[in-house]
């Protein structure tokens, strides 16, 4: 769990960089109401105590990066009980819960407080105080689904191609989304911590991240590298899809997995109602992740089947 | 004869630190014969031996005080001269209580004792026949030595319509710390060498593999001399230095490609039998020399001993002469493991005593030793990457925790080899081996017990 801390660190680094004070107060308060809840829920079940493990601090921190800075604080403190009480302490706590407690905590929050949930800070919004928040790419990039961007040129293409961020800017972050979801490249330093440590392997997030650029290619529109480096692609492949707990054990399980994430969210993206769909994607993943277990279990050496 | 590395690498395994350094480069020493010997009935799998002496008897070396009792059993011979000073239930490394004949050797022999007629006389391999050679091992009491003690005699007496097309010879010695076969094979290549030929004409005109992990190159070197001149297809196999390579199933893979079937299938089904180094020098002793099966090389090593030694001591040494052998204990022994690290047993005491098997005795420091409370299964699936039976481990630990024992045998427990890897890689400490050893226990006393109850009924119809 602490390895996983530590590749969270450019990211959170980058959170707060872009997004300020606000990206601050909501991390610490999601890291300690998920730590209180915990001790909390373990003494009511009269269980010993497993704040020790870290595994709170992760779904803390994890919550609050996918949240957008600036929102009320009581709601962060909601969805952190929420994720720890009813994602995964009634499930039995640590290994036991069916779907990534942050990741339920934010679709729950989503649903609850729509408005805030989607008000999204400007990065370096101390700069220009005339307009604080903005809207993410991903809205603009949902009506451009179909359309031939490179030889159309009507009016409304056009506007949208100049309000997305550069791809320079997408890389680094220096676009509004979440505190944690907009840096590319820490996000990815990361997942290659992990991968190095051997916490992860590369099969969930190259295989997700590699569904979302085809579907985006040929689904036409946006460029497909933006489809992959807006919303919660990337902090959904490389740390919330990849939670040992909530996927698959075996290669060919997480090659499954993490292709049913792309395709989920990018059937949300370009069909569904919400112009985000990458938490709901991992979360019916999650739910699908015993019946993979089941197709996918490892055949024991010297058997017939 | 030549040289060949290993053409097929299986799935998962692991690399513990292997420590071989602290007794590689000790040649084998033989311990002076103890005061008092601790010799088990049940040094062997299968059925203990039935104590054939009582206290008061004096015995002679090589006498035999146990008998072979059933099909899948082997005998046991006094390793010393002494006197039987009582006959009692002692527990083994592994926990299991057994009757064991407790020797005083410092006795005089009495005066009035009849000339010894049972001692076994030298035998001409070359002319005796395949079932005077078989009859000679099973007399020897010897059974396999690297660790399962399967009956030698048994393993090469293939039952009909079955042949032995490879035979393996184990000298991967994958546990850390332990070099007792890597010594052997140094010190003792020629009589491994009259070994083979022995089995050979056993089992028949059969090809030879001799397996060594690639770390042990003076091994490989004394090998490749003694067996530079046999005749036939024999094939020195260096195997990758990878746990558990010395497993039979994994060996046999390594060294021939053929994949045993699970469990009730044998290597044998096959056409592959493997020997672990030692018992076949023990076979070139029996037969060559009429030397039973009465000692064998045991590695001490370990932090927390003062010399680590390889020791040639008699089968029913009490592990503490082993370590007074070696200089004494170095600081406290947090942990006293029988066998290596990997599959070996955390023993309660040094009152226990070497059997047939004991390939090593381990004292490790504090400093070696990790204490830990184990934590919930978070689903990493390192267990199942690195389970060389390619088994869900995972799984079977959470059925077993939960007591779904139907579960884990769904999930293919009774294939699992005990191997540890599992539990080595665990980054929640889980017991998973442990687990997996319940379950089939478990599993085991069932079918047992339904045997059990088939045979009763069918014995209450036969009387009405």
């Amino acid at each position: 769990m602490l390895d996983v801390i530590i590749a969270l660190l450019p990211t959170t680094a980058a959170g707060i960089w872009f997004f300020g004070l606000p990206a601050v107060w909501t991390i610490a308060t999601c890291v300690a109401t998920c730590l209180v809840t915990e001790a909390i829920c373990r003494l009511a079940m009269k269980r010993e105590n497993t704040i020790g493990d870290l595994s709170a601090v992760v779904t803390g921190l994890l919550l609050a990066l996918n949240l957008p800075a600036g929102l009320p604080l009581w709601m962060a403190v909601l969805g952190s009980v929420f994720a720890i009480f009813i994602c995964k302490q009634v499930f039995g706590g640590l290994g036991m819960n069916p779907f990534n407690p942050a990741l339920a905590a934010r679709a729950f929050m989503l649903i609850s407080f729509t408005g805030p949930m989607t008000t999204w800070l400007k990065p370096l919004w101390w700069k220009t105080p005339e307009a604080m928040t903005t809207a993410t790419p991903l809205a603009a990039m949902k009506r451009l689904y179909g359309c031939d961007v490179v030889t159309q040129a009507t009016p409304h293409i056009e506007k949208a191609l100049a309000s997305f961020p550069s791809l320079s800017d997408m890389l680094i972050g220096n676009m509004p989304g979440c505190i944690g979801e907009v840096s590319a490249l820490a996000l990815a330093l990361g997942a290659v911590y992990l991968i190095c440590r051997k916490v992860i392997t590369w099969h969930i997030p190259v295989v997700f991240l590699a569904t979302v650029w085809l579907y985006g290619y040929f689904a036409g529109g946006a460029p497909a590298h933006m489809q992959v480096l807006t919303g919660g692609v990337m902090i959904g492949a490389c740390f919330m899809a990849t939670d040992y707990v909530t996927s698959p054990t075996t290669a060919l399980g997480k090659v499954i997995f993490g292709f049913g994430c792309g395709l989920v969210c990018m059937l949300i993206r370009h069909l569904g109602s919400y112009p985000e769909g990458c938490s709901f994607a991992i979360l019916i993943m999650n739910a699908l992740c015993p019946l993979i277990n089941r197709w996918t279990g490892p055949k024991p050496f010297g058997s017939k089947k | 004869m030549r040289t060949v590395k290993s053409a097929f690498k299986f799935k998962g395994g692991v690399h513990p630190d292997y420590n071989k350094e602290l007794a590689r480069a000790k040649p084998i020493e033989k311990l002076p014969c103890p005061a008092e010997l601790v010799v088990s009935m049940s040094q062997h799998l299968g059925a203990p031996a039935k104590c054939i002496v009582k206290p008061g008897d004096y015995v002679e070396r090589g006498q035999l005080i146990g008998e072979k009792n059933g099909f899948i059993s082997v005998c046991v011979r006094a390793p010393a001269a002494g006197l039987v000073k009582s006959v009692e239930a002692r527990s083994g490394a592994a926990g299991g209580v057994a009757p064991a004949v407790i020797l005083d050797t410092t006795a005089e022999k009495p005066s009035d004792l009849q000339p010894s007629t049972f001692n076994l006389q030298p035998l001409d391999w070359r002319t005796a026949s395949r079932e005077d050679l078989l009859k000679r091992i099973e007399e020897a009491g010897i059974c396999g030595m690297g660790g399962a003690g399967f009956p030698t005699s048994v393993k090469l007496n293939p039952p009909p319509g079955k042949r032995c097309e490879y035979l393996i010879l184990n000298g991967a010695e994958c546990e850390p710390y332990l070099c007792a076969d890597h010594h052997l094979m140094v010190e003792r290549a020629d009589r491994i060498r009259i070994g083979v030929e022995i089995m050979r004409k056993i089992l028949g005109d059969c090809a030879v593999r001799i397996a060594i992990e690639a770390n042990k190159p003076d091994a490989i070197a004394a090998m490749e001399k003694a067996f530079a001149d046999i005749s036939g297809n024999v094939e020195i196999v260096v195997l990758p230095v990878l746990y558990p390579q010395g497993s039979e199933k994994h060996q046999i893979y390594a060294t021939v490609g053929r994949i045993v079937p699970e469990p009730p299938a044998l290597p044998i089904d096959v056409g592959c039998v493997v020997e672990n180094v030692g018992t076949v020098a023990a076979i070139a002793d029996a037969v060559e020399k009429g030397e039973p099966l009465l000692e064998r090389v045991t590695t001490v090593s370990g932090d927390a001993v003062q010399e680590p030694k390889n020791i040639l001591a008699p089968c029913g040494t009490k592990y503490s002469d082993l370590v007074a052998f070696c200089g004494g204990e170095k600081g406290v022994p947090a942990k006293v493991i029988s066998g290596g690290t990997m599959m070996g047993f955390a023993v309660p005491n040094l009152e226990i005593a070497t059997t047939k098997t004991t390939s090593g005795l381990l004292l490790l420091s504090k400093n070696r030793i990790f204490q830990y409370s184990s934590q919930a299964c978070i689903n990493c699936g390192r267990c199942v990457r690195a389970c060389p039976m390619n088994l869900n481990a995972a799984e079977i630990a959470k059925a077993v925790e939960a007591d779904d024992i139907k579960a884990a045998e769904d999930l293919h427990v009774m294939t699992c080899i005990e191997c540890g890897a599992c539990s080595f890689s665990c980054p929640a400490y889980r017991p998973i081996t442990q687990f997996c050893r319940r379950a089939k226990n478990s599993i085991r006393a069932r079918i047992a017990a339904e045997k059990a109850k088939a045979a009763a009924a069918a014995a209450e119809r036969e009387r009405k």
